[in-house]
């Protein structure tokens, strides 16, 4: 997989695992299906979606993602930008 | 499970310390390392960072870029924490740190998170309408001030580091510390001098 570049364009997965079985997943409900902008690549961690099943766990690329919260939520927003940490396989690259 | 819970907790902590030991995982030694580190770990710590960062460019520099490395250099023992991030407010900009999964808190910097930093309203609040969450700490921002809120999700820990408050040039790096409150570095509220 690609390393994703600073201020490459993102798509998190409109992906529910939780709906298939017992897991333990650290992207938020709210940015799933959502688009972002990469700000950094924060560095590579061991998979908690693993670690948390004391399975052997792949060392994956962690990034810092901004969002538009307005873009998220359709009133009452006041946020005028959300910083969210994603792992790569969570993102897909945009045009 | 439920029938180990109801042992008596200092025999099953006996038992489970002396397996820990036994196996060669832990000692007594550790133990009273760990114990000694959690108690150190308070919101001092962080706002020694912070003054420091107000008075040194070079130190504020190193704290941005990579804050283990920064509060290790105060002697803030980083050894096992999570990597610790830093987001710094400048005029026009302000950050707001939550965890809207659990309750992820750069301890190691500032202790035990305050018992609402874990509660499901500021959680769910504070990604969608941080400006009124504050507002009832009395933070109230400059017009036009951006809010960035930062969801600590995965492997990074962060703190803010805040606006050095108007009124404070002359004070020293000591009583700039005095000045810096749990809640500057997590963004519910900002510094001031002569409140």
């Amino acid at each position: 997989m690609t390393p994703l570049a600073p201020g490459a364009r993102v798509r998190v997965r409109d992906d529910w695992p939780e709906t298939r079985g017992p897991v333990h997943i650290r992207t938020p409900h709210y940015v799933r299906g959502r688009e972002g902008v990469v700000v950094r690549h924060l560095g590579d961690f061991p998979n908690p979606e693993d670690l948390a099943f004391a399975r052997e766990a792949a060392i994956l690329p962690l990034y810092h993602v901004r969002f538009a919260p307005r873009r998220i939520w359709p009133s009452g927003v006041s946020a005028d930008g959300l910083l969210v940490e994603l792992f790569g396989p969570w993102l897909e690259a945009q045009r | 499970m439920s029938a180990l819970l109801e042992r008596d907790p200092r025999r099953l902590f006996a038992a489970v310390l002396n397996l820990l030991e036994a196996k060669g995982l832990l000692s007594e030694a550790d133990l009273a390392e760990r114990i000694a580190l959690t108690d150190a770990a308070t919101p001092g710590q962080g706002a020694r960072m912070v003054a420091r960062a107000w008075v040194d460019p070079t130190y504020r520099a190193l704290m941005l870029a990579d804050g283990t490395r920064a509060a290790e250099a105060l002697g803030i023992p980083m050894r096992g924490a999570p990597p610790l991030g830093v987001l710094e407010n400048g005029p026009g900009l302000h950050h707001l740190v939550v965890c809207t999964l659990c309750s992820c808190y750069p301890r190691a910097v500032l202790g035990y998170p305050p018992f609402w930093f874990k509660s499901a309203a500021y959680r769910a609040r504070a990604v969608r309408d941080p400006r009124g969450l504050i507002a009832e700490w009395g933070t109230v921002l400059p017009a036009g001030t951006e809010i960035v809120v930062v969801d600590s999700t995965a492997d990074y820990r962060w703190m803010v580091l805040p606006l050095r408050p108007a009124g404070s040039e002359g004070l020293d790096e000591a009583a700039l510390t005095g000045l810096v409150r749990e809640g500057d570095m997590i963004g519910v509220t900002v510094p001031a001098f002569g409140r």
